[in-house]
């Protein structure tokens, strides 16, 4: 049986996921996710239609059960210096982000 | 009789009425979690190696034996003050490590999060607080709950199941039920995603409350799959349980999706009559399918008979009680159930895990780094185990358009026909009219650690039988209803309409009451004595 997720596919994921696998992790991790993939295309069978609605919920939000959204209105965090103790690179109050690099989008 | 293995109803009983203070069931607790748990959970430590580690239970990746002192003061003041110190006073209990207590580590069971320190406090340990009860710890799980054997989580030792400390405990709230079972705590609080509750607490021979989605607020949750996460209590008994949902249950502005729905009077649901209430069984729920390694195919095969023997005769005492045992319902679309799984939760799972960065909080790498792609990539890949690799990267896979195959989509509609074949069957003008459905809560009985792990096909299908409920939001309880003829526990689901708790409650109290007397019930885990 062919691999779902080919060794180039595999690879496009791992950068999208922004992952530096260590050595030999790689090939587990690809043979996992295809033996999930011969359980994923069991959906494949599944007698749908363009009727058959989708779940977002499997308990449907109405008026009656959905609270009524927040006033939409800015407020100081009460945690605020707590949050921010736990950024690894502070600088006047402010989380320090490394160099972006400039490369080809794809 | 120590108190560390009482029901909470009756630890608050003795404490309010001034025969034992917070502070002594307190110090009792954390005698109890000393003599039997052994080493917490770690970053970058060995797994169990010694015989020591071999047989004891590991369910803490903390103490908070401060935070629960000042718990247990502030109890026993109000108990000498006349007040009344709220229905769970000087309860101890243990939260799930995915639950978020300001000042407290909340590591996920991950090395990204090892360092993280909370800024803010779950709604259900506010209300926990609020109901009396004590918080003495969190316990281990699987890493960002991802699992259903708690081995992937990368605090080691791993927790073990105390009826047999060479099987697993279940997953992923597998420290939560393990600490119940051993008398760490009367009370657990633990998530359901998949079933990461009821089988575990299957596993471990406890009463497990997966509520409807929404019933309880998921602020303070580090998430996994946000369309199916659902906090509930894991519990020694049926009553503590329903003690627990009533005190966590409810709407929470700082949570959407908490439904706005009264919260029903649980306690006074519970001794009510089951006679006439229809409880149907399913020949979808009496067979597994799993997958072969070997062949790399999936089949099936017919549950473990010890098992079905034993939900067969749930229902055995359930008609004795006067209830309908309705046969032979259809539930279709249950064997899709682990397949739309695969495809909604590493969706959701990828989306959640995207904010993991090495940035803002949590593990950073010590490696050098050029820019913020680099540091990304060594902080995520250095720091995330295998669990979360393979569901971000399903995630991603499933859902980028230059891949997609309208995976998501045909998942979302087959969710909708899991939820529709339980709709049917409950449907109060349908053929069937069922109040509740009575499952088998696992596929096996706990299964020895590292027997299934690193198979993660393999793993996600045990939790076939749990995870139709999550996908359809609605309700499901697991009560101990025996053991195989290893010793270890069985575990019987009960799954009714949205919003249905207080039903399901009262069907597991009922077969609690009337087996009440049955030898299986005086077994201890053997960490316990005997005579405790």
């Amino acid at each position: 049986m062919t691999d779902k997720i080919s060794s180039d596919v595999f690879k496009r994921l791992v950068d999208l996921a922004s992952l530096e696998l260590p050595e030999g992790e790689g090939e587990y991790l690809r043979k996992e996710l295809n033996n999930q993939m011969v359980s994923i295309e069991v959906l494949e069978s599944i007698p749908i239609d363009a009727e058959t609605g989708t779940a977002a919920h499997g308990v449907p939000y109405t008026e009656m059960n959905s609270p009524v959204p927040r006033e939409d209105v800015s407020r100081q965090d009460p945690h605020r210096e707590d949050i921010l103790k736990q950024a690894p690179e502070l600088e006047d109050g402010y989380i320090v982000v490394p160099d972006i690099s400039h490369e080809e989008l794809y | 009789m120590k108190t560390y293995y009482l029901p909470a109803y009756a630890i608050a009983d003795l404490i309010k009425s001034r025969q034992i203070s917070a502070v002594e069931v307190l110090e009792e607790t954390l005698e109890r979690v000393r003599s039997v748990d052994g080493r917490a959970g770690q970053v970058d430590v060995s797994n169990a190696q010694s015989k020591e580690d071999l047989n004891s239970v590991h369910a803490f990746t903390q103490l908070a034996d401060e935070h629960a002192r000042g718990q247990a003061e502030k109890i026993d003041q109000m108990v000498k003050a006349g007040e009344n110190p709220g229905p769970l006073a000087g309860v101890p209990y243990t939260a799930k490590d995915i639950f978020t207590v300001k000042g407290i580590p909340a590591t996920a069971g991950s090395k990204i999060l090892s360092n993280y320190i909370a800024p803010y406090t779950a709604t259900v340990i506010e209300r926990m607080a609020e109901a009396g009860a004590m918080m003495i710890g969190k316990v281990n799980l699987d890493e960002f709950t991802y699992g259903s054997s708690s081995e992937s989580s990368a605090l080691k030792p791993v927790p073990r199941n105390p009826w047999d400390t060479s099987r697993v405990t279940g997953g992923s709230s597998g420290g939560s039920a393990a600490a119940v079972a051993a008398g760490e705590g009367a009370i657990s609080l633990g998530t359901d995603t998949g079933g990461s509750i009821r089988q575990p607490a299957a596993f471990c021979g406890t009463v497990g409350l997966k509520p409807t989605y929404g019933r309880v607020s998921r602020y303070g949750l580090i998430a996994f799959g946000s369309s199916l996460d659902c906090p509930g209590p894991l519990t020694r008994n049926v009553m503590d349980a329903a003690l627990v949902l009533q005190a966590i249950a409810g709407e929470d502005p700082r949570d959407n999706t908490a439904a706005v729905v009264p919260v029903p009077d649980y306690l006074a649901e519970l001794e009510k009559d089951i006679h006439g209430l229809r409880i149907g069984l399913s020949e979808e729920f009496f067979r597994v399918t799993y997958f072969d390694a070997k062949t790399g195919e999936l089949k099936e095969n017919p549950i473990d008979n010890e098992i079905k023997d034993a939900i067969l005769s749930v229902a055995g005492y359930l008609a004795q009680l006067g209830a309908d045992i309705v046969v032979d319902v259809p539930l279709p679309h249950t064997k899709y159930g682990i397949p739309t799984y695969f495809v909604i939760s590493r969706v959701e799972a990828s989306s959640n895990l995207l904010r993991y960065d090495g940035v803002k909080y949590g593990y950073r790498t010590d490696q050098p780094f050029a820019d913020l792609r680099e540091l990304y990539r060594k902080t995520r890949g250095a720091a995330f185990g295998v669990e979360p690799k393979l569901r971000m990267l399903m995630g991603i896979y499933l859902s980028a358009a230059q891949f997609d195959k309208g995976y998501y989509q045909r998942a979302l509609k087959a969710r909708a026909l899991i939820r529709s074949d339980f709709e049917t069957i409950f449907d109060p003008k349908g053929k069937y009219r069922l109040d509740a459905l009575l499952t088998p809560t696992t596929p096996s009985t706990a299964f020895p650690i590292g027997g299934v792990y690193g198979d993660s096909v393999l793993m996600q299908y045990s939790d076939q039988l749990t995870v139709t409920t999550n996908h359809a939001g609605i309700p499901g309880l697991t009560v101990p209803v025996g053991f195989d003829k290893e010793g270890l526990p069985i575990g019987a689901q009960f799954l009714g309409p949205d919003y249905s708790e207080g039903l399901l409650l009262r069907l597991g109290r009922a077969f609690e009451k009337v087996t009440e007397n049955e030898d299986w019930r005086d077994r201890r885990p053997p960490l316990l004595p005997a005579n405790d």
